[in-house]
């Protein structure tokens, strides 16, 4: 019941692009078709997932204060929790490379399609934000912080999925010339905000 | 009728092609179409001839939307002096309901009409009747004491932000009327919600106060109220999403003249019954739920604005899912969703809001793989096909 709880969490009360804005620059610039969106959401999902739980093992037994413990009793004062970001940051391009290398080699069509954002998920900062929010969590279990990762995936996914769809439908509105592209964009994501503050404040 | 015709030419002289005021003529034409049956045909596009048009839809959603209107704004009269323990007549009632409600109505109107005349003017396009049923829907919607500035205010983020941005009538992605509720929700939370904003005059009366069900529900309390008063609606809530009878009425006109769909409106009782009878099956698993999931699943359905919200909302053409698969799937997950809010957000206990304008905003994901299924199975039935023709030869 509490994985339960912290998936469905996650995906939606603590969504990544509704409740924290993060990640909005892909998902800002790939969201012109349903296509895309659904191969850059796929390889976030899949990234969030690994990068999480491994983030998860480098902050309990090499950085958070006291984590060094295993290598003996003098270490039991080592904090170097300063180094969180430059770790982090590593496993995340590390995984980023993988991933790009496992879309050339099976979907070359979605490679050319995603562009220069394939390799840019590395500084998504949903992405990292994942990894921070885990750290700030304070996960007992390494499975909790594999949920969440996972959760987490799935609901930028599920933006990322919405707000193509729509995009995609109002591509022959006559929208006023100031806010076509970006600026409708901004707009719906806004309501899609809205939609979503049904989620907010809810306790399972 | 003759005069009224011929005093509109007279007015609408200088608006003609080329003449001083051409720019304003969206505003002119908008009464004269409102007034007369126009005696344009489409121009482009269209391949179907047919004598309903945009207005007739219109028209038919606000003649379905009387019954309940009427009904609020009795109710809103009966709640006020039943709690005072006056005597009072069936006028009494009316008359006091009509004070409040009309006003809100002219309001609505108002400023959502005059922001619709003037981006016709700006851009250039006809004025449609679209917002009448947005102008009166919004008004119903709303708790009978909120300040007309709130209303205006809501109306205003409506219209501006969740319909012109995106090109006018026909264009928006979420339903306006619920996104004027939204945001007066969301940006005045003390006049949305709570037990004084139920029945007029409960902030400022002291002997009268009214909870809504969900409330009193969500607090802990039991209810009082009977089935039969949660169907004919005499209960403190919303202008006028009380009744289910009258509500029912108008959803009858709306499925007899196609104007609403029956799939998203039956969908989406089955999938709120789904979601309720599965809080009621929580004590036999063993867990113990509280006075929301206890409530009984029909009288689930007769509270709060679901059959309001599933009727006249869900079934908004532009905002809902366009095939007819993802239309079962779109109702039914509204109907899901509002009793899931209802009972696991204690701060919302109105979910039948936030669950369609959720749905709004993935109407189109539904659709979409509706669509790709639909292309999937041909695909294969023409691959199927031709193997059969050439083995056949």
């Amino acid at each position: 019941m509490e994985y339960v709880n912290l998936f469905v969490r996650s995906i939606f009360i603590e969504n990544m692009v509704f409740a924290y804005f993060l990640g909005m620059c892909s998902y800002l610039a790939v969201s012109k078709t349903v296509k895309t969106a659904v191969g850059l959401g796929a390889a976030v999902i899949f990234v969030l997932t690994i990068t999480v739980p491994i983030n998860f093992l480098l902050d309990n037994y090499l950085l958070r204060p006291g984590a060094l413990q295993w290598l003996g009793a003098e270490y039991a004062d080592v904090d170097l929790s300063f180094l969180s970001f430059i770790m982090f940051i590593a496993v995340i391009a590390s995984m980023v490379q993988l991933v790009e290398m496992i879309v050339e080699k099976f979907a070359p069509a979605l490679y050319g399609a995603l562009g220069i954002f394939l390799p840019l998920i590395a500084v998504n900062c949903a992405i990292l934000g994942g990894s921070l929010f885990m750290q700030q969590k304070d996960f007992g279990a390494i499975t909790e912080a594999v949920t969440y990762g996972f959760g987490s995936g799935i609901g930028w996914f599920l933006a990322i999925l919405g707000i193509a769809a729509i995009r995609e439908k109002i591509a022959y509105s006559n929208i006023p010339a100031p806010l076509k592209g970006l600026g409708i964009t901004f707009i719906i994501t806004g309501l899609m905000a809205l939609g979503f503050m049904s989620f907010m404040g809810i306790k399972i | 009728m003759e005069w009224i015709r011929q005093k509109l030419d007279k007015i609408g002289e200088p608006f003609g092609k080329g003449k001083k005021y051409e720019k304003y003529a969206p505003a002119l034409n908008a009464i004269d179409t409102f007034l007369f049956t126009p005696n344009h045909t489409t121009k482009k596009g269209a391949h179907i001839r047919d004598a309903v048009d945009l207005k007739r839809v219109m028209i038919t959603v606000v003649i379905a939307l009387i019954p309940a209107l009427l009904f609020g704004m009795w109710n809103a009269g009966y709640q006020y002096y039943s709690q005072l323990g006056e005597a009072f007549t069936f006028w009494d009632a009316l008359g006091h309901g009509a004070l409040k409600i009309v006003p809100m109505i002219v309001v609505s109107y108002a400023v959502g009409l005059g922001i619709e005349f003037a981006f016709a003017i700006f851009r250039g396009h006809e004025v449609n009747e679209g917002y009448l049923v947005t102008g009166l829907l919004i008004p119903m919607i709303m708790p009978i004491d909120l300040p007309l500035w709130m209303l205006a205010l809501s109306v205003v983020f409506a219209v501006l932000i969740g319909k012109e941005a995106f090109g006018g009538t026909g264009m928006n992605i979420l339903n306006p009327a619920l996104t004027a509720r939204a945001f007066a929700f969301f940006a005045y939370p003390t006049y949305m919600s709570g037990n004084q904003v139920w029945v007029s005059e409960a902030s400022n009366v002291e002997a009268v106060s009214g909870e809504t069900i969900l409330g009193s529900l969500a607090a802990g309390d039991n209810v009082s109220y009977s089935m039969w008063d949660m169907f004919y609606g005499v209960i403190p809530g919303s202008v006028a999403e009380t009744s289910t009878l009258f509500i029912l009425a108008g959803a009858l006109l709306l499925i007899l003249t196609k104007v609403g769909n029956w799939r998203i409106i039956l969908s989406g009782f089955v999938g709120a019954a789904v979601m309720a009878l599965i809080f009621n099956a929580l004590p036999s698993l063993g867990v113990a739920g509280n006075e929301l999931t206890n409530f009984y699943w029909a009288n689930h359905l007769l509270i709060g604005g679901l059959a309001f919200g599933i009727v006249f909302m869900a079934t908004d053409p532009v905002s809902a899912a366009q095939t007819q698969r993802g239309m079962w799937i779109y109702g039914f997950l509204i109907g899901f969703f509002s009793i899931m809010i209802r009972v696991f957000n204690p701060a919302y206990p109105e979910g039948v809001m936030l669950a369609i304008l959720l749905m709004n905003v993935f109407a189109p994901t539904i659709d979409h793989y509706v669509i790709q299924a639909n292309i999937k199975r041909r695909r294969k039935r023409i691959k199927t096909a031709t193997g059969q023709v050439k083995t056949a030869v």
